[in-house]
């Protein structure tokens, strides 16, 4: 990030030429080092997209295309094969779109509140607390959902045991703090003349937080829930736990169903040995994973960058 | 933007005083922001304290901390979870931390500003938004099939490792980011070089923050689940872990005695998330202490 400094620069010149041979030497190797620990980032990225597309690659070369888009059904391990994949996305989709119906709208109101109505001490306590929600292990979550919610919301709807409902409701307060952290920072950097201004014209602290801070602020509310959607989808342990592990084209969430990351935790908790089938649509459907919410996180980092209202 | 000013433009005979239905609605939704905030801690709150009711009575039976795994509830134990976890957490240390404190001192203090550091920050701000379960492919691919370690702790160790290597980078830049300027120059100043610099001083300097962080960081892979699960760490393991066994850890154990169809195993597997929230609040206490701690000192 930063220039190289002049001054060390300069001292190296004026050194006694020996010092600085072996020093420089001794210098060079360290910086070598240092950048070898950042090129392990890098090693990471091309790991992930060589191992999931390797394997992938093979998938695709006993499975159609055809079977695997076309398809409506995913029993990839029964007798009677089917590759579809869309039942597993429509999992993944149905359990993150209740989340974010929850995560959205918790999230922006607790943003505003801290943001403009909360004192400056109030806020510096709720926020570590309301962060908690995101530091809690997803296992925690997924035993709450199965054990808790579902039981207290059958006694009001028929839902099965496993279901979609609850646990995209436990996971969109999950993602509450994603939401919500991101969207505070962004309505905390809209400069306070613009509020000012709104009152001067007499508008109720309601009228300026909706159609002054909020809209200034957009950007980053875009971009954090979004993120919380690539959140939502890439969650495992609530869907593994409480949402069931039948792959099913259905939008009722009170019915059991499988999402992707489901489906990949299953499946690998029994022994796939290299070379089965089992085992490459374990990284089929993790590409697919991996896709969706790279695409995800560049829009949103699109978004924050792109539309970023820069203020003084 | 803010409403018109219809005062001044339309006829006196149009006005309608509102300001006080408008304040009216304005309370109202400052009770509906301050709702929303609360029901995010009241579900917390409430996810506590259906633990505790669950799991306390069952955190105190004898051999709860001392057992194996087993298949019956009233004898499961959190032994082999246990150790597994504490010995995750040493090698995760052991690893991530030089590399990530290492890649961050590289883009702090060493990285030119060429393509090359912008790749390589654009590919960690791209890491931290994988998914965990993809990380356990990564590991599966390369530490059990590749590199032939198979489902072992070690090979378990190292997919964390690079899952949290993403957050100690970014905590420990910011961590030395925070030495002022006029260190580093004083230390040149006395003819040290750039390495000297940054290891007698920025280092020094930033330490308590990369500790913060590193402790955060580490504390989130501690309750990662997903990844482990396909690695291949297994909740009903009865021998003593070794870096070439197979392994269990707390999460995965809590996750398996939750799939147990007996209601028995719900008690048992909230006593465990007991304790891995427990360990978790001492971890993330100290983390926390450490930075009030020294930061009085900036």
């Amino acid at each position: 990030m930063e220039t190289p400094n002049p001054v060390s620069l300069s001292i190296r010149r004026e050194r006694t030429l020996e010092k600085s041979v072996t020093r420089g030497i001794k210098e060079k190797i360290i910086a070598l080092v240092l950048l070898g620990c950042a090129l392990v980032s890098v090693l990471t990225t091309l790991g992930i997209i060589l191992t999931l597309f390797e394997v992938t690659v093979e998938f695709f070369q006993e499975v159609s295309f055809a079977q695997f888009f076309l398809d409506t059904r995913w029993t990839p391990l029964f007798a009677d094969q089917h590759f579809g994949i869309w039942p597993l996305i429509n999992g993944t989709l149905l359990i993150s779109a209740i989340a974010m119906l929850v995560a959205v709208p918790l999230g922006l109101a607790a943003a505003a509140y801290l943001s403009e109505y909360a004192s400056h001490r109030l806020a510096s306590t709720l926020r570590p607390a309301l962060e908690l929600l995101a530091g809690v292990p997803t296992v925690v979550y997924g035993y709450f959902a199965l054990t808790y919610v579902t039981p207290l919301l059958r006694n009001f709807i028929p839902l099965d045991v496993f279901n979609a409902l609850s646990s995209g409701l436990v996971m969109g307060i999950m993602i509450i703090p994603t939401v919500g952290s991101i969207s505070l920072d962004s309505l905390r950097a809209v400069p306070s003349s613009l509020r000012e201004a709104a009152y001067g014209l007499g508008a109720t602290k309601m009228e300026v937080t909706t159609q002054v801070v909020f809209p200034a602020a957009l950007s980053g509310i875009a971009a954090s829930i979004i993120l919380g959607i690539s959140r939502a989808v890439g969650e495992t342990m609530i869907v593994v736990i409480a949402a069931g592990q039948q792959p099913r084209l259905t939008l009722n969430p009170a019915e059991q169903v499988a999402a992707m990351t489901a489906y990949i935790a299953q499946v690998a908790a029994g022994d796939t040995p290299r070379g089965t089938i089992g085992y490459k649509t374990l990284f089929a459907v993790g590409s697919t994973l991996f896709l969706i919410t790279l695409l995800l996180n560049i829009i949103s980092y699109l978004i924050a960058q792109r539309f970023r209202e820069v203020y003084d | 933007m803010a409403s018109p000013p219809q005062i001044s433009s339309t006829p006196q005979s149009i006005f309608r005083p509102n300001a006080k239905h408008r304040e009216a609605i304005s309370k109202i939704f400052r009770i509906i922001c301050a709702i929303g905030l609360g029901i995010g801690l009241v579900v917390l709150g409430l996810l506590l304290v259906d633990v505790f009711q669950d799991g306390f009575a069952r955190l105190w039976q004898p051999g709860f901390f001392t057992g194996n795994a087993s298949r019956f509830a009233q004898k499961a134990g959190l032994r082999t979870a246990l150790l597994g976890s504490v010995w995750l957490l040493i090698l995760l240390l052991l690893i991530s931390v030089p590399i990530g404190v290492g890649a961050a001192v590289y883009l702090e203090e060493y990285a030119p500003k060429n393509r090359l550091s912008q790749f390589i920050e654009i590919n960690i701000a791209n890491l931290a938004g994988v998914p965990s379960i993809v990380y356990g492919l990564l590991g599966l691919g390369i530490f059990n099939e590749l590199f032939g370690l198979g489902p072992t702790l070690l090979s378990g160790a190292l997919t964390l490792s690079l899952l949290i290597l993403p957050l100690i980078i970014v905590a420990s830049r910011e961590a030395i980011r925070g030495v002022p300027q006029s260190m580093r120059e004083a230390s040149y100043g006395l003819g040290a070089t750039k390495w000297q610099t940054v290891s007698n001083h920025v280092l020094p300097y930033a330490i308590p923050g990369i500790v913060t962080g590193v402790i955060i960081s580490v504390s989130r892979a501690v309750g990662e689940t997903a990844p482990l699960i396909v690695v291949g760490a297994v909740g009903y393991l009865t021998s003593n872990p070794g870096l070439l066994r197979r392994f269990s850890a707390l999460p995965i154990q809590i996750f398996d005695w939750i799939s147990r169809p007996q209601a028995a195993f719900t008690n048992t597997a909230a006593a465990g998330i007991i304790v891995l929230l427990a360990l978790l609040f001492v971890m993330n206490g100290t983390a926390i202490y450490i930075r009030n701690r020294f930061s009085t000192f900036r």
